[in-house]
């Protein structure tokens, strides 16, 4: 690895870290700006009852004492994984945002990849088979995905897919009751998983679809694709070996910018399957009026992006040869 | 002699809503085996067309009417796809024009070149590697081995042309097409493409058929000529036939729209007053990149650049690509700002002054641009294009567009075009206005950059006729960017000469045009494509045009 | 102009655009001409649609009118979607204008401070931004401009990064003109034709953020919206299936008609994409 992609990642690193103090800034002033006494806030609904939890917080968060004091507090707190404590399940947020991570990450990972690569797919096709029959289906596919609320969308694949057909089941990652391992613990999970994936990414296959598909007819009318037919080269070849490759370089950039969206929809998608993650635990959190957890949610899914941000970026260099590290 | 290439009363019909019913009609000619046909015409005349049609490159929407293009007993513009495919890129080959985008940019020079040799041959890839090495020697490429691995992006434009050059010659086909390769190079790039096209024709028996709208370049390389104006053919013959002794009317009048080379012997002017532009060790660098570990390219756009300019005279910058002379132009008017030196207006300095200092002085300088299509704001009225310049200075509405009125006059649009929007004029008219909209601040000093390259030849002298007229009666000092050497030497009275941002010559045009002083101005103009062609020896008189109808 | 010419021949886009026109009748007149209400419980629960006659969509959980509920919804989805995208217009187009326009610093400084809003993930923002003031319209509203604006700012900039070196605008500067009049009369009435299809495209997921909103139970408790119904109606899925499919269906219906109408749009204002090329 060259010097010069060391320094960039060095770069990058230092950018997401002030991006991630700057949002620690912003919850901070946030729950200031909440009506109400910040203890109680950061108390949440059932946490405001209980006076000796309310004095711990004030003492923690040193909320006695003056502004810049109980800011200095709570980012040096944050550097040390200290989150506060969430009263209901008498954990440390933190602990409690990671023991949920692994699902959120599976769900979210299962839907990137399905919604790229069916994306992408449909993209071609369409754009091979432009202003024929099968181009019109899958645009109009496209469209009606896109528009389609998210929630509603995994409500009604739940009732038709389970109450109805039986198929899956609509509920949490795991079957209640039963303890299962190895590859039938995979299988089972599997399954649970099928139609969370699914309508998670589904919003995000349809947007793949129709930039793929954009991407692909643009790419074809440029000079280069030209030369290659001048070559006499088989229409196969052309569009695998020189459309394809250019015409996915702004596809996969909108993907890498995506990711931010997708945690977002996984909130509804893990509220509607209970599906137990981090998005589920912000609505817990929001029932819970536990403003702390909230924010402690909000705070890990920005570091997550910036993570992936960082990853992509990396990636991206490697991918496209124009691009020189040190700019 | 049995003809490689018969093209047969072919017939292209464009769809519906185009500005023709045919693209061309009824074009007849043969192309000869190792010889080297031109193909002739304006933009608009058709001349790509049947290029297109002989590769079977048409777009969907175009098809071929009626008539055949005849190659060793295929009728190729009939032919079924599979068959055609495998004359492509192995007999029949074409080169296009933009070098920068005619390559893929994510793949490897040597993975492009060897394709060829992966679609129609078996050879084995070592095979292909030397194959390929060996093209790109034969190209004149510099060190071929790094060349190999190198990305389109990291090649200069001729150096894109040359990889492109091998990959058509790759298989030895019969008929090469190029489709105004050069176009887009600088003189001297074009120069070394050409011998290079010319030579590999000799080498390999090549027959080329060459689309270009220089009659220079006609003159440099033809063997035998076909002009085309809108479609139809209108002449066809040797080289020197149609070069010397042109029958059709258009034809006559296009070689008549090309400048010759000598300048005009024009008496030497004795300046009276003192220079209305006096522009004095004008320096302007970019550093680019940079970082703690590798070095920040440094490039001097402007080095030391100092000249006079009085009015009444036309002075011209000449220079190739990255010479500077846009550089200096766009720091004259202050577009740009230049390190250091002096630019003087009349007795004032203008290179220090800061921007609200500056507001009045724009008046007296004003420049022409180049690209007519990018040079009008699309959603604004020419009236009010032309208005807003006085306005800006202080005029009221009123005064401004009467004023606006007069300047169409002036440059001989109708009074009504006041009312009309941009997208409604050709491209001439549209430098017209561009004109207009300059004089409209009354200025002393007007600057051309590269104001008649993006038209086509024929219009190009009447915008030259209207410069030279403007600025006779109203004593401007022209200040002419231009890398067309052509232009130059029927326009200038006198000419500067840059070379990488350095003034390389000074002189009467008529004395650096007979007798090159430095080398680099020497080489420029041995690169000028037909050179010893309407170098003066032969009497044309350039056609009158009265009508501003361009 | 010819613009609404080449549109009207769109025929999806027109039918997008009948859609929305249908939406904006019923949104500003339906309260009046319906005699129903959305709050009042007027039955009994669960009668399914078409067979009550004076109730043509049936009745939710709460014996509530449902037709009536998509009436006054479409008013709190068409309100909000085009507020909010008029506030994100407003602080999207200057800060992309004078990123574009000035560049250097200026820029470098604005940009940084759009990528933070563009690496958090924008419904979690919305959602802890009502959370925190209270669900009101105006909270919803305002939370939702907040995260739209991004990319606003990014195509506007990408836009004036292009267009300030164009030739007219390299005139104007030496017409003397002064900088905000370049902006304002050079270079963002020729930029406006991207924002304008953006535009559109904004009211529809403005649309799908509140409603979104809603359904996690972050909705204006006091004004009834297409998500709040579908949340409400998540427990009772299995019985009265209805109550959630129905509003699900007014809301891809409206989404669907503004992404087909800047669809149109954008081909209407970019005739180069709609496949006609000279040679």
């Amino acid at each position: 690895m060259s010097v010069q992609t060391l320094l960039y990642i060095g770069g990058r690193l230092v950018k997401g870290a002030v991006v991630l103090l700057v949002i620690a800034v912003f919850n901070f002033f946030l729950i200031r700006a909440a009506p109400g006494d910040p203890a109680k806030v950061l108390a949440g609904e059932a946490g405001a009852t209980d006076e000796i939890f309310l004095q711990q917080l004030r003492e923690q968060f040193g909320l006695d004492e003056p502004l810049y004091y109980q800011l200095w507090v709570y980012i040096s707190n944050l550097m040390q994984f200290d989150m506060g404590i969430t009263y209901r399940q008498q954990m440390p947020v933190f602990d409690l945002i990671m023991e949920r991570m692994p699902a959120t990450l599976l769900l979210t990972g299962a839907a990137f990849l399905l919604s790229l690569s069916l994306g992408v797919l449909a993209g071609v096709i369409a754009a091979a088979n432009h202003r024929k029959m099968m181009d019109s289906i899958i645009t109009v596919a496209a469209l009606i995905f896109y528009a389609t609320p998210l929630f509603w969308l995994a409500m009604m694949a739940s009732l038709f897919f389970s109450v109805y057909l039986g198929w899956l089941p609509s509920f949490g990652m795991q079957t209640v009751g039963v303890t299962l391992t190895g590859w039938e613990k995979v299988a089972d999970i599997g399954m649970h998983l099928i139609l969370p994936a699914t309508t998670l990414g589904l919003f995000f296959t349809a947007v793949y679809a129709r930039m793929t598909r954009t991407s692909m007819i643009e790419t074809s009318r440029l000079d280069f694709v030209k030369t290659a037919k001048a070559k006499g080269m088989k229409p196969s070849r052309v569009t695998t070996h020189h459309i394809l490759r250019n015409a996915l370089l702004p596809v996969v950039t909108l993907a890498g910018l995506q990711a931010g969206q997708l945690i977002g929809g996984a909130v509804l998608t893990e509220t509607v399957f209970a599906w137990p993650g981090i998005g589920r635990l912000m609505f817990e959190a929001l029932l819970q009026r536990d403003y702390n957890l909230l924010l402690g949610v909000f705070f890990i899914s920005s570091a997550m992006v910036v993570l992936f941000n960082l990853i992509t970026d990396v990636i991206y260099c490697v991918v496209d040869p124009r691009i020189e590290l040190s700019k | 002699m049995k003809p490689l290439l018969k093209v047969e009363n072919l017939s292209i019909r464009l769809p519906k809503g185009g500005d023709r019913e045919f693209a061309i009609r009824n074009v007849n000619y043969n192309l000869m085996p190792g010889e080297l046909l031109c193909v002739v015409g304006e933009s608009g005349s058709g001349k790509s067309m049947t290029a297109n049609a002989i590769m079977g490159l048409l777009p969907k929407v175009i098809e071929v009417d009626t008539g055949a293009v005849i190659f060793d007993n295929y009728d190729l513009a009939s032919l079924a796809e599979h068959k055609a495919r495998e004359l492509r890129g192995n007999r029949i080959s074409m080169i296009f024009q933009e070098p920068m985008t005619a390559l893929n940019p994510l793949m490897r020079v040597e993975d492009q070149i060897s394709e060829v040799f992966l679609i129609h041959t078996k050879l084995s890839s070592k095979e292909r590697h030397n194959r390929t090495l060996a093209l790109l020697e034969d190209v004149g490429l510099p060190d071929p081995k790094k060349m190999l691995r190198a990305y389109p992006h990291q090649l200069s434009g001729g150096q894109r042309q040359r990889v492109m050059i091998a990959m058509a010659l790759a298989l030895e086909p019969s008929i090469l097409i190029a489709d105004e390769p050069t176009t887009a190079l600088d003189v001297t790039t074009q120069a070394q493409i050409l011998k290079l096209i010319k030579a590999l024709q000799k080498k390999h028996n090549t027959a080329v058929m060459f689309i270009t709208h220089d009659f220079g370049v006609v003159a440099e390389i033809a063997d035998r000529v076909v002009v085309m104006e809108k479609g139809e053919m209108v002449e066809l013959g040797s080289r020197d036939e149609v070069l010397n002794n042109p029958q059709h009317p258009y034809t006559k009048k296009l070689i008549a729209a090309v400048p010759p080379l000598v300048a005009p012997q024009r008496e030497v002017k004795v300046h009276q007053a003192p220079p209305i532009l006096h522009v004095k060790n004008l320096c302007k660098t970019y550093s680019t990149g940079g970082s703690w570990f590798s070095k920040a390219r440094i490039v001097k756009a402007a080095d030391d650049v100092s000249f006079e300019l009085h009015r009444g005279e036309t002075l011209g910058l000449v220079g190739e690509s990255g010479s500077g002379k846009s550089t200096v132009s766009r720091c004259v008017v202050r577009l740009l700002e230049s390190d250091s030196g002096q630019i003087l207006l009349g007795d004032s300095e203008i290179q220090s002054l800061g921007s609200k200092e500056l507001a009045p002085f724009r008046k007296r300088i004003q420049m022409v641009f180049q690209d007519p299509y990018a040079s009008l704001n699309p959603r604004k009225t020419i009236g009010q294009i032309i208005a807003d310049g006085p306005i800006a200075q202080g005029m009221s509405s009123k005064l401004a567009f009467e004023k606006a009125a007069d300047l169409l006059e002036l440059v001989e649009l109708p009074k009504a075009a006041i009312d009309r929007y941009p997208h409604e004029f050709s491209g001439g008219q549209r430098q017209r206005i561009g004109i207009a909209r300059a004089l409209a601040h009354d200025p002393e000093v007007l600057v051309a950059d590269e104001a008649i390259s993006a038209l086509d030849v024929s219009v190009q002298a009447q915008i030259l006729d209207l410069i030279e007229t403007l600025k006779k009666r109203l004593n401007l000092a022209v200040l002419f960017v231009v890398h067309d050497l052509r232009v130059a030497a029927q326009v200038c009275d006198r000419v500067i000469v840059m070379q990488k941002g350095k003034v390389v010559e000074v002189g009467e045009t008529s004395q650096v045009f007979e007798a090159p002083a430095h080398e680099y101005t020497k080489s420029l103009i041995a690169s000028i494509p037909g050179a010893h062609w309407r170098s003066g020896a032969v009497d044309v008189t350039p056609t009158l045009i009265t009508e501003a109808s361009a | 102009m010819n613009v609404f010419k080449s549109l009207s021949r769109n025929k999806v886009a027109m039918v997008g655009f009948g859609i929305l026109f249908i939406l904006v009748v019923i949104a500003l007149f339906g309260p009046y001409l319906y005699d129903g209400t959305p709050w009042k419980m007027v039955q009994r629960p669960f009668i399914p649609p078409f067979e009550n006659s004076s109730f043509p969509l049936g009745t939710d959980t709460l014996g509530r009118d449902v037709l009536a509920g998509l009436i006054y919804g479409a008013r709190i989805s068409l309100l909000v979607g085009l507020i909010s995208t008029a506030i994100a217009l407003l602080i999207g187009i200057p800060l992309g204008a004078y990123a574009g326009y000035y560049g250097g610093w200026v820029d470098e400084v604005l940009m940084r401070f759009t990528e933070i809003f563009q690496t958090v993930p924008s419904f979690a923002l919305a959602v802890v931004l009502v959370a925190i003031f209270e669900p009101t319209v105006y909270s919803i509203t305002g939370a939702i401009a907040i995260v739209s604006w991004p990319p606003v700012a990014r195509l506007v900039r990408g836009e004036f990064l292009s267009l300030r070196n164009q030739e007219y605008v390299l005139a104007a500067k030496l017409n003397g003109q002064s900088n905000r009049n370049i902006i304002l009369r050079e270079i963002l009435p020729n930029s406006l034709s991207p924002i304008i299809v953006l535009a559109s495209l904004m009211v529809a997921s403005a649309i799908l953020l509140e409603s979104s909103l809603s359904f996690l139970g972050l909705g204006d408790p006091e004004i009834m919206s297409w998500g709040y119904m579908i949340g409400a109606a998540k427990t009772v899925i299995r019985q009265a299936w209805w109550l959630s499919f129905i509003p699900g269906v007014a809301i891809a219906v409206t989404v669907l008609a503004l992404n087909l109408l800047g669809e149109g749009l954008n081909e209407a204002l970019n005739p180069k994409l709609s496949g006609n090329r000279e040679n």
